[in-house]
């Protein structure tokens, strides 16, 4: 009887020590991220320019005008788009799940995109508005959509939905390319995701609802353990079906939103981190929720740090390595048969 | 048509990946009689009738029909003479019950010989022998799991196979419907001299109606002969772990396991 | 004993079936018939049924009217007929693809072959700066080597319906940031010429484009057709079909081989119009309602998708031709919402 009883706090513990490592891991690639650039930047001017800031001094702006931001912004998006996905998965019992397939993606761009041509906004912090507003609108359609019927929203619906409303709003947004060049300027460097450009004010504006987000999402991981037995078994375990999807859904929405509001569309961090953070703490939310949100800014800050090195003087925006990151991963992960059905 | 069909596996090592699960196993199915395969969960009887059934390729031995590697001959060839039901067939959607059984006539058919009325006489004696006839126009997946169940077995038999293999045929059938599959199986052998190869899970229909039993553990065959020479509470105790009293089955002479566990067991010596 | 009354039954429900699965069929080329004669009539000049006639028949009787002719033999007729041909050819590749992955979601619009004939396309016409019959090439290239990339890495001792889904994703993902990163990167027209590109046209009144078309058919359909009586035991699993004496990974691959095919030379001929190969296949099924496996019917619910479609595009605003990609696109919405009604009814999502 003592046995399993050890092996849990064993389990517990090395889970515990990965997490620390971690988190040691995410400050080494935040520092690396200060550090490197098209102008590299020695480690003991970063201190500087945070504990004693010359404004005189070329570099220490660099740091806090530009790399300061942009990588608070990378980890803040990162969290949230790993959360974003870890939930969405369990929410809904699909290993595709990602904010992109549930429509949230599709939902901030039209927002955005109709913005800049009805509005002639150019402004990336009233985009951020638009972004969250869109995301939330079409995760609540997907979600209203998906609910119609009997069963409530079920995994296949949600997909099937979130393939729908996503067709539906790509097209509104092709069409609206097509007859505004000006809005096509203008939409197609945002659509990209990246971390670059980003000020201070983003990180204030979306902040705040990220960490609610962050709240919430790490509030659900025990609703998500139920969920994931299926419908029945959650249901006779006394578990409030429709309450948990919905909070779960919410806090996917605000932090997808969120992070896509900050940064753009960035595709795969929230399907590809959930299922490596799966393979190393088994199937438990507890742990997977935490272990998302740390392996994602990791992946997501390393990804922008490749982006400025590989094609100096220019740089490769971080939603375009993320894809060629993640998506060869995600592949080799499938043929290893490394992917669980949930 | 009688079974003049040999079926036998020479030193077969059958395994997924690395895993190997059947064992330098040695078998020969009797022609002409109803053999049940036997064991408890996991250890190899359906990887043993799939490998059997060229389902999957033995990575050592080899399966022989009438002397022939069965691998190695045409997989069209081996179908009209070798009939399996595999454990969970996928239906596809709103396909009727008629048009399901009708597959079965795949092998007997081809590019220039398409419906014939042999095909339908096999089709409605396939369902008339299940007494599935009149679910013949209704849509396989409204059936109940028993139905459906019978009409997959119906599919087997409008092959018209001279083999016949079923993996656990009578799994989700009311004891009703078991009795009847077995029975049906049993006139197959009978009358029409086919060979038929089972898997089941309940001993005591085994030994009722086998006329040669085989039981496996861990992916080799513990024994095998006819119910009443070798099944004895001695392997009953191997095989399937459990104690147990063999006691003669009132109505078919053959033997029944009784289970001893931990509670009832008043009427036992000390 | 198996009566005569049994038999009897058995082959009614089979001819009841095959009624069925005809009498849809005939439905659906009645119903493609007007709206293609919709098609030779609508326009800023209707030309009567008469006129129509008269010009359809004039290569042959010799009484030609010039400005006639030449509205419906060199405007409407090749873009109609390219209508049907690439409506038909999209809704094949996608019931293929729905049939042998056991999924209606999956699609090749989804499963990134769609995404690497654009990959392919716009990187032709950015980098290279291609721009007409090249750039179909291009789309057909990308669209073949990224079937064949998924083919390949899906592949580990056979292919199963999972994996190529899944790594379809991935590729369609990887597709979809070089199509993104390719726009940050090119001048503003191009990227303009590369999106129109994208949404898909049935401008293009190069008759040359409905002769390949029709061509490649010429050869893909019978293949097809050759191959669906393995579908038939590929249908009840693996398992089974191999049981039955069917040659599973060869079937597989022969169907898949011809629905990229179908969907690359379609993408080549008109851009990657969504949503046509998506819709077909349930639409036909849902008609046939079990009466067989819809692949004419698919066909045709295409080609007729595609065609509507077109004359709603060209003709619904005043003024302005939409593209035919936002057409499909809602379409294919309004399909998915009414999919979703009718699942909630029943409970069951097919």
């Amino acid at each position: 009887m003592t046995a399993p009883v050890s092996d849990r706090q064993n389990k517990a513990a090395r889970l515990t020590l990965g997490l620390l490592l971690l988190a040691g891991a995410l400050v080494v690639i935040a520092l690396l991220s200060l550090t490197t650039g098209a102008r590299p930047i020695p480690p003991e001017s970063v201190w500087q320019a945070i504990t004693a800031y010359d404004a005189s001094s070329t570099d220490h702006r660099i740091i806090w005008d530009l790399r300061l931001p942009r990588t608070i912004v990378g980890l803040l998006v990162g969290a949230a788009l790993g959360l974003s996905g870890a939930v969405l998965q369990g929410a809904t019992r699909n290993p595709l799940a990602d904010p992109s397939i549930l429509g949230i993606n599709a939902g901030a761009a039209l927002a955005v995109v109709l913005g800049v041509a009805l509005f002639g906004m150019t402004q990336l912090s009233t985009y951020v508005w638009l972004a969250f507003i869109g995301a939330g609108l079409a995760m609540l359609i997907v979600y209203s959509v998906a609910s119609l019927g009997r069963e409530g929203a079920t995994p296949i619906k949600l997909a099937l939905a979130g393939a729908a409303i996503t067709a539906v709003l790509q097209s509104v947004v092709s069409a609206i390319l097509l007859t505004s060049p000006r809005t096509l300027d203008e939409v197609r460097f945002w659509q990209v995701g990246s971390l670059a450009g980003r000020s201070i004010d983003i990180v204030l504006q979306v902040s705040p609802f990220l960490v609610v987000g962050v709240l919430l999402a790490l509030a659900t991981a025990r609703m998500l353990d139920g969920l994931s037995m299926g419908d029945d078994v959650a249901r006779a375990l006394g578990q409030r079906i429709r309450l948990s999807r919905g909070l779960a859904g919410l806090a996917a929405v605000v932090l997808a939103g969120g992070a896509t509001a900050a940064a753009g569309p960035i595709a795969f961090v929230g399907l590809t981190v959930p299922h490596v953070a799966r393979a190393i703490t088994g199937p438990g939310y507890r742990w997977i929720l935490p272990y998302s949100m740390l392996m994602a800014p990791i992946l997501l800050l390393g990804s922008d740090i490749l982006g400025r090195v590989i094609s100096p003087p220019g740089e490769v925006q971080v939603g375009i390595v993320t894809a060629f990151v993640g998506a060869p991963f995600f592949i080799a992960l499938v043929r290893r048969r490394k992917l669980a059905a949930l | 048509m009688s079974a003049n069909h040999q079926l036998l596996a020479a030193g077969l090592d059958l395994g997924y990946g690395e895993r190997q699960i059947v064992s330098a196993l040695d078998l020969t199915l009797p022609a002409g009689q109803l053999t049940v395969i036997v064991g408890a969960n996991a250890c190899g009887k359906s990887t043993l009738l799939r490998g059997l059934a060229r389902l999957l390729t033995p990575t050592r031995g080899a399966v022989y029909l009438d002397g022939k590697p069965i691998h190695q001959m045409p997989t069209r060839e081996v179908a009209t003479i070798l009939g399996v039901l595999p454990q969970s067939p996928i239906a596809p959607d709103a396909i009727t019950v008629t048009d399901l059984v009708g597959r079965g006539r795949y092998p007997h058919q081809g590019w220039f010989r398409r419906w014939t009325p042999e095909d339908d006489a096999a089709v409605a004696q396939a369902l008339q022998s299940t007494d599935t006839l009149e679910l013949a126009d209704r849509p396989v997946d409204e059936l109940s799991g028993g139905q459906r169940q019978r009409v997959w077995i119906a599919m087997a038999l409008a092959q018209e196979t001279d083999l016949l293999l079923l993996d656990e045929p009578t799994t989700f059938l009311d004891i009703n419907h078991q009795v009847e599959v077995l029975d049906l199986l049993t006139d197959l052998v009978k009358t029409s001299g086919r060979t038929v190869v089972v898997v089941l899970h309940d001993l005591n229909l085994a030994c009722r109606y086998a006329d040669h039993i085989v039981a496996m553990k861990a992916g080799t065959i513990v024994t095998e002969g006819r119910p009443v020479e070798v099944i004895t509470e001695q392997i009953v105790k191997d095989v399937f772990g459990m104690t147990s009293r063999i006691v003669v089955d009132p109505v078919s002479d053959t033997p029944m396991i009784v289970p001893i566990g931990r509670h009832h067991v008043e009427k036992l010596p000390a | 004993m198996t009566t005569a009354l049994d038999i009897t039954r058995v082959v009614q429900t089979r001819t009841r079936s095959a009624d069925r699965r005809r009498n849809v069929t005939l439905a659906l080329l009645v119903a493609l018939l007007l709206v293609f004669a919709l098609a030779l009539y609508l326009g800023d000049y209707p030309v009567p049924v008469e006129g129509v006639i008269r010009s359809l028949l004039s290569p042959f009787t010799g009484l030609t009217d010039r400005g006639v002719d030449f509205i419906v033999l060199q405007v409407r007729l090749p873009r109609a007929i390219l209508a049907v041909l690439s409506g038909a050819s999209f809704a094949l590749a996608g019931i293929i693809f729905q049939t042998l992955l056991r999924n209606p979601l999956a699609s090749p619009d989804i499963i990134g072959i769609a995404h690497g004939a654009s990959a392919s396309a716009v990187f032709c016409i950015i980098i290279l700066g291609w721009s007409g019959t090249a750039v179909s090439f291009g789309a057909f290239g990308g669209a073949v080597i990224t079937a064949l990339a998924i083919y390949l890495l899906a592949w580990r001792n056979g292919v199963t319906a999972y994996r190529v889904v899944l790594i379809g994703i991935g590729m369609a993902a990887m597709l979809a940031a070089v199509i993104s990163y390719l726009f940050t990167r090119a001048r503003l027209t191009e990227v303009q010429q590369a999106m129109a590109w994208l949404v898909g046209s049935l401008n293009a009144s190069r008759p040359g484009d409905s002769i390949v078309l029709g061509g490649a058919l010429l050869v893909l359909i019978p293949a097809m057709i050759a191959l669906l009586r393995g579908l038939d035991a590929m249908e009840l699993g693996d398992d089974t079909a191999r049981s039955l004496g069917a040659k599973v990974e060869f079937t597989r691959l022969g169907l898949m081989l011809v629905a990229v095919g179908f969907a690359a030379f379609a993408t080549a001929a008109v851009g990657p119009v969504g949503f046509v190969a998506f819709v077909s296949g349930p639409l036909a099924r849902t008609m046939l309602n079990g009466a067989g496996r819809g692949f004419p019917q698919a066909a045709l619910v295409g080609a007729l998708v595609m065609l509507a479609s077109d004359l709603i595009a060209q003709h619904l605003l005043p003024n302005t031709q939409l593209p035919v990609g936002v057409v499909t696109g809602a379409f294919g919405a309004l399909f998915l919402l009414w999919l979703l009604m009718a699942s909630g009814r029943s409970g069951r999502v097919n």
